[in-house]
């Protein structure tokens, strides 16, 4: 530690009051931090900030720099302290996503809360246990060994009478202290609160419309933006004449380039004056649109990189008695959270404090102080309840918005999208294509695997069969691309990639399995050695009760299954297809999941629930309609997100593996919604879907096929 | 000015100076602060606003904010009667029929409309009743769960008052 971040910590304990603060730093000594970083973590915090404060009412703040956007980490988080702390689960108190209060992170996404924050944690409240043992045995005068730590109290094992409360040992500190040594975290033969299924914990704000967003923050004197916005991707502001709008009583017109916002103390006055702005915009022309966008994509794709290989592929096709060569297309999707971005904006005495929908503060802290000119520690970022992101809430474009117009009208400034700026300025998951050449020989064993996925992304593309010749190439590695490639902006979206490549896999899988006449799970299991995707599968199969049968059985059943974040998922369905439609009834879905340790069943269950229920839309009904940058589908009545009567009945398994560190829970159970799904009409109809969303129109197009 | 329009909102009387054909939703949100009325899609597509009139649901952004003059107006803020939760409240904490929560108010109120009408619907008829609301991150099972579970109670609270 140098003097700088001495004094910062001197203001922060300031900030943060009086009671125990329990830092931790990172050498890279510790096993769990080796083991992240192994895993290619960076997101586990190494500032100087606190993961936990005692305070003299006994109550214990877990300060974490993730959010809260309905996944719940504000519950699972909550358990993993108060089990390591021994403290009361009611005592804990969450801080989540401010910038000044809580320890660096890199953003909530990719499933990492609690694999790898959450391990962390553990070990700040394990060292801070540790901290209060030794306190205590100043207070009563009795040595550790004989002290026990329970329900927020030290008490002498040989007299239980003596005993003192963490409230009153944090009484007249603060102490902060540094984790140098591992301390030992508890086996899950000795967890009391992790393991519970725990019901979250805002659900009476959110039943009761207390809980604050992003967009619900009111300060005095705060005014409402509305930006001016072109029509298409790539337009550029031609002619500008914003008379109409200021002729709007208690209008303000903040014009700085093509950056054109009219601001009022009403957001709708706001939203009609900025109607009344005429703008002219010269708008490229339409090359590309979401019907030939694939061929488009197939002439750009970059050479890309080998991500996996194995054998010789020569051989593999040699060896093979049949090939199989498909290629499968994928469309863009929308994240679509009910919450619009939105910010609010506010600078006092030089610093910008701004309130933001965002899956990652810290970032939006950067952003808002390079747009501003501001140093990042006059930045702070809070983030309320956010409602909903899936990947979709990390660009902060609405935040740094806000900001430059606080800082330019000299008031509070609240932005927040319509629903059509939010689709049109939406990260979507990338249009893809997965080629994909296979062969297998007579005696049923797979020989070739030559895989290709072009702009969906790496993760999930590495099957995990055995098969002796194979080689997976990304063409990129990533799901972001420069100009020339989408015309719109394309980024993370939950699970990114994998639920395009598990589609096109699982698929391929089923092919294969229908063509050389085998139960496609037997074909499966034939060519796993993974212990723990047999287990998966089977689990899967036995709760199902699937009996075998070659594709198409005319059942409708069907099966996929999928690495993602850790965690294993397999799922089975059944589907209904209407000849005459091409209409597809989802009847049910199991999904067995595997994912170490489980930190909240309820909250792991409730997320594999809503991974399956959001799935079925980008598997049958979800694809952004576009002509050249201009988004068609402008809300949701041409963009079509699962309703209630697209529910199927829905059964989730969670496989006990308590050998295994806790994975990633909010993803995993989404990325088999395609494959399941084709995998299941085909069983129906015999109709092989290669193209996600299974429309009617394309299922009816497959069937006529066949 | 324009003339007042006044209503009660959440048992309250409220008179308000505003231009009468604003939607009742940016009136709810900004001038009386019930921020739990939420804004979603603006052209009622998803049922994030909803809110009462005169004990029905009714979609506060398409709503004008003169349309509701001399009616009572309740949002999820006043469904709790004297701190109490209403059953579809509680039945949504105990199913734990949300995640982020931003469609949550629009849901209760829309599932109240569809308990009045239909106090002891089947599994279809909540499918039905509530395949107007948008709920992006998946909990829907769990809200039909929790609207057949606060069925019961709701009818039982009707019979007794």
């Amino acid at each position: 530690m140098n003097t700088t971040d001495d004094h910062s910590r001197r203001e922060f304990l300031k900030r943060l009051g009086g009671g125990i603060a329990i830092f931790v730093t990172f050498g890279g000594k510790l096993a769990l931090v080796e083991q992240a970083e192994a895993q290619g973590s960076r997101g586990v915090p190494a500032d100087f900030n606190a993961f936990l404060r005692i305070a003299e009412n006994g109550r214990v703040t877990c300060l974490t720099g993730k959010i809260e956007m309905g996944q719940g980490p504000i519950t699972s988080l909550a358990q993993m302290l108060a089990d390591e702390l021994d403290a009361p689960y009611e005592m804990v108190d969450m801080l989540m996503g401010d910038t000044d209060l809580c320890p660096w992170d890199m953003g909530t996404w990719g499933s990492r809360t609690t694999r790898f924050f959450g391990a962390a944690l553990r070990v700040a409240a394990a060292e801070a246990r540790g901290v209060l043992m030794e306190l205590a045995s100043e207070a009563l005068n009795v040595p550790i060994s004989r002290l026990e730590a329970k329900d927020g109290a030290v008490f002498d094992r040989k007299d239980e009478k003596k005993r003192v409360s963490y409230g009153a040992l944090a009484e007249g500190k603060p102490i902060a202290r540094h984790l140098t040594v591992k301390p030992d975290l508890k086996d899950p033969s000795q967890f009391r609160v992790m393991g519970q299924p725990k019901l979250r914990r805002d659900s009476l704000e959110k039943v009761t419309g207390k809980a604050k967003y992003a967009a619900d923050i009111r300060l005095p004197g705060m005014l409402y933006a509305k930006i001016l916005r072109p029509p298409a991707h790539g337009a550029k502001l031609k002619d500008l004449d914003t008379s109409g709008a200021r002729k709007v009583a208690g209008v303000r017109v903040v014009e700085d380039g093509d950056f054109v916002a009219v601001l009022h103390e009403l957001p709708d006055v706001a939203q009609r004056a900025l109607g009344r702005i005429k703008a002219e915009f010269d708008v490229p022309p339409a090359t590309v649109t979401d019907e030939n966008i694939h061929a488009h994509l197939l002439r750009v794709a970059p050479k890309g990189d080998v991500a996996a290989e194995r054998g010789d592929l020569k051989k593999g096709r040699k060896l093979a008695a049949r090939t199989f060569e498909t290629t499968f297309f994928d469309g863009y999707v929308a994240h679509a959270p009910m919450e619009t971005h939105a910010a609010l904006a506010n600078i006092e005495d030089n610093k910008c404090t701004v309130w933001a929908s965002t899956q990652n503060p810290f970032g939006a802290r950067d952003q808002i102080a390079r747009a501003i000119g501001f140093r990042t520690e006059k930045v702070r970022v809070i983030t309320p309840f956010v409602g909903g992101g899936f990947g979709g809430k990390t660009s902060n474009m609405q935040a740094v918005e806000a900001a430059r117009l606080a800082k330019a009208v000299g008031r509070p400034v609240q932005v927040m999208r319509t629903r059509e700026e939010e689709f049109f300025y939406d990260t979507f998951r990338p249009a893809a294509i997965v080629k994909i050449h296979s062969g297998i020989d007579d005696a049923g064993r797979m020989t070739l695997w030559n895989y290709e996925v072009l702009f969906a992304g790496q993760r999930g593309s590495e099957h995990f069969y055995e098969i002796p010749h194979h080689r997976t190439t990304v063409r990129p590695r990533g799901w972001t691309r420069g100009r020339g490639t989408h015309p719109f902006a394309t980024g993370a979206w939950r699970a990114p990639a994998n639920n395009t490549n598990t589609f096109a896999r699982e698929s391929q899988i089923d092919i294969m399995a229908a063509a050389t006449g085998v139960d496609p799970i037997e074909l499966r299991l034939k060519h796993l050695e993974d212990p723990r995707m047999i287990r998966v599968l089977k689990a899967a199969a036995e709760r199902f009760g699937w009996t075998p049968a070659t594709s198409p059985s005319k059942r409708g059943l069907g099966v996929a299954s999928g690495i993602d974040a850790g965690t294993y998922v397999a799922a089975i369905a059944e589907v209904a297809v209407d000849a005459r439609t091409g209409n597809v009834e989802v009847k049910r879905v199991l999904c067995a999941q595997e994912m170490g340790i489980v930190i909240n069943p309820q909250g792991a269950t409730i997320q594999m629930e809503g991974c399956i229920t959001m799935g079925l839309g980008y598997a049958l009904s979800e694809e952004v309609h576009f002509r050249g940058g201009k988004i068609l589908d402008t809300n949701f009545h041409r963009y079509e997100i699962p309703r209630f009567s697209r529910l199927p009945k829905i059964e989730t398994v969670l496989v006990e593996a308590n050998e295994i560190a806790p994975q990633g829970g909010g993803e995993p159970a989404i990325i088999v919604m395609g494959a399941v799904i084709a995998n299941a009409i085909h069983d129906a109809t015999g109709a092989r879907l290669l193209r996600m969303p299974m429309t009617p129109a394309r299922v009816k197009a497959a069937m006529q096929e066949t | 000015m324009p003339d007042p329009i006044s209503f009660k909102l959440n048992g309250k009387r409220v008179r308000l100076e505003v231009d009468g054909n604003r939607k009742l939703l940016w009136v709810l949100r900004t001038e009386l602060e019930q921020t739990g009325t939420k804004y979603g899609c603006g052209s009622g597509f998803c049922g994030a606003c909803m809110v009462l009139i005169d004990d029905r649901p009714v979609r506060s952004c398409l709503a004008r904010v003169e349309s509701v003059g001399g009616k009572e107006v309740v949002t999820i803020e006043g469904l709790g009667k004297d701190g109490d939760l209403h059953p579809l409240q509680k039945a949504f904490m105990e199913n734990d029929a949300m995640q982020c929560g931003f469609c949550t108010p629009g849901m209760i109120l829309t599932a109240y409309g569809l308990l009045r009408s239909k106090p002891a619907p089947s599994r279809e008829e909540i499918i039905r009743g509530m395949d107007g609301n948008l709920c992006r991150c998946g909990a829907n099972t769990r809200i039909i769960d929790a609207i057949q579970s606060a069925a019961t109670d709701v009818r039982k609270r009707r019979s007794t008052t």
